[in-house]
């Protein structure tokens, strides 16, 4: 039989559509520009571990389907230097499940001259707007990722050490723990994070997590102090990510050698190669004005508000119906 | 060998973990901040019907386990085997005591159950949800007594004891949930 009904009641429809309306009456009231960036690409990111979608142009180019419109919105910052926002797809090869679609949409935007205790503050006041009528605390609760991970799992975020690491992951029975993870200090980070600390984050209302270790792969600029910890910011609620925010790397070189180790890495573990994309490195030459900005999986929000167990719940028509 | 990539994980798939057959029950997609994916699964121990969750790399392959689940009918216990046969091809098989398990206490000549061959060779036996046994044994019921409160052993003709209401007699056929090893009512013979 061919289902061809959407996976989403009207209600969720209409949910859809009240937010949509309210994101756009916070951000004219903040006086934050709406702006439109291409989704179909001559460039793509390197993030080591995001799969994309390409496809071929007439004149046998390659394009990609965006995976963010971060290069794009910060090409658009480099020319304007003004705080704007965007609600665009974004799509993401290979994953699917509760939490995922491979296309799904993004809520970004950028504050020009905020650092990331500011931006804080401005996405916890946005998300008031939202979670205070679904039964969440409207008070958040901030912690840095070295406090959190201490907390949990009695680790030193910064400090690898393989027996150490292996022990917690015993503790929680986890057994494939080095399979997955082997000698990557990256690895076992993302994997016990997952595991023993994001289920406890975010069950009265807004967590946020700040200050990640430097090694984990981002956009973020070092802190001043410590260049071991980056200024970047996790949104969890009810123990889902919602969002990742960073005051922003401008520094060109050092967005440059980003690039290579991340196109490297990319290389190692056999995975598509991408190029750099030259067209955003001469913007930040240009010169990047200071700002903070974050990303907001919006069909993450809407399950949360809905309280929806699944992604395919707050879609008209997930991938396997699209 | 057949394998699955991780991403093709689904529930009822049926793979081979640590050189046992298995059933995923349930596939979470993990993807934390912009690190490395894994896939976190609950799987059953299709031998001994233990449930444990295990973590792959995302994009990793799994050896298929060639399990299938067959509707068969229960035909006799030899004393050593018990014996089954597929109603429609007349293909006969024999299980083991370790297969058969708990089943046993529920199956009687004729009745239908499922059958999981691992290889071709059955490994477990699930019976239907509800059965209908006769009662070989029991103490006489109270007079008068339909409330079923309370309530008393019965062997049934299978070997297995339940608890049934008072006013259960010998020789009663009875409705029983095998999940929950419960009465749910007389049956209507």
């Amino acid at each position: 039989m061919i289902t061809w009904e959407p996976s989403c009641s009207l209600d969720l429809l209409q949910l859809r559509a009240t937010v949509l309306h309210k994101i756009r009456g916070y951000f004219y009231e903040q006086q934050v520009l709406e702006v439109e960036t291409p989704i179909l690409c001559q460039s793509i990111g390197t993030d080591p571990y995001i799969d994309f979608f390409s496809t071929q142009s007439s004149n046998s180019k390659s394009l990609y389907l965006q995976t963010s419109p971060e290069f794009s919105m910060k090409r658009l910052l480099s020319a304007h230097a003004c705080s704007m926002y965007q609600i665009t797809k974004a799509f993401r090869q290979g994953e699917s499940g509760r939490y995922h679609n491979p296309e799904f949409t993004l809520l970004e935007w950028y504050r020009v001259g905020f650092d990331l205790t500011q931006l804080m503050d401005d996405v916890a006041n946005f998300l008031t707007l939202f979670l205070k009528e679904s039964d969440f605390s409207a008070a958040d609760e901030r912690l840095s990722y070295i406090q959190v991970f201490k907390r949990y799992t009695g680790l030193d975020a910064l400090v690898f050490s393989l027996p150490e690491y292996q022990k917690v992951a015993d503790a929680h029975h986890l057994p494939d723990a080095f399979a997955v993870c082997g000698n990557s200090h990256t690895a076992w980070l993302d994997f016990l994070f997952s595991a023993c600390v994001q289920p406890h984050l975010g069950n009265k209302g807004l967590c946020m997590i700040y200050h990640y270790p430097a090694i984990l792969p981002s956009l973020a600029r070092k802190l001043e102090h410590n260049p071991l910890l980056v200024e970047r910011v996790e949104l969890f609620v009810a123990g889902v990510e919602l969002g990742n925010g960073y005051f922003e790397l401008s520094d060109v070189q050092e967005q440059d050698v980003r690039f290579t180790q991340d196109i490297a890495l990319r290389e190692k573990n056999n995975t598509v190669k991408v190029a750099k994309d030259e067209r955003f490195l001469a913007a930040l030459q240009h010169g990047l004005p200071d700002c903070s900005g974050i990303a907001i999986g919006l069909d993450r929000l809407l399950m949360l508000i809905a309280h929806k167990e699944s992604i395919d719940e707050v879609l008209a028509f997930p991938v396997n119906r699209a | 060998m057949a394998t699955y990539s991780t991403n093709e994980f689904k529930a009822g798939m049926k793979i081979m973990l640590d050189s046992d057959p298995c059933a995923i029950i349930e596939n979470e997609f993990v993807k934390p901040g912009k690190g490395q994916a894994f896939s976190r699964v609950k799987i059953r121990n299709l031998k001994n019907g233990r449930v444990i969750e295990r973590t792959f790399k995302s994009g990793e392959s799994v050896e298929a386990a060639d399990v299938v689940d067959l509707d068969m009918q229960y035909l006799y216990h030899d004393g050593e085997f018990f014996h089954f046969m597929d109603p429609e091809s007349f293909e006969q098989y024999q299980a083991d005591e370790s297969a058969v398990n708990d089943a046993k206490l529920w199956l009687k000549d004729q009745d239908m159950c499922i059958l999981t061959l691992w290889n071709d060779a059955p490994i477990s036996v699930t019976p239907p949800n509800f059965v209908e046994l006769t009662v070989a044994e029991t103490d006489p019921g109270l007079k008068g007594d339909t409330s079923g409160g309370g309530g008393k052993p019965a062997t049934m003709e299978t070997g297995v004891v339940i608890r049934v209401p008072l006013f259960v007699q010998i020789g009663e056929l009875l409705k029983v949930d095998t999940r929950t090893g419960e009465y749910v009512s007389r049956a209507k013979s």
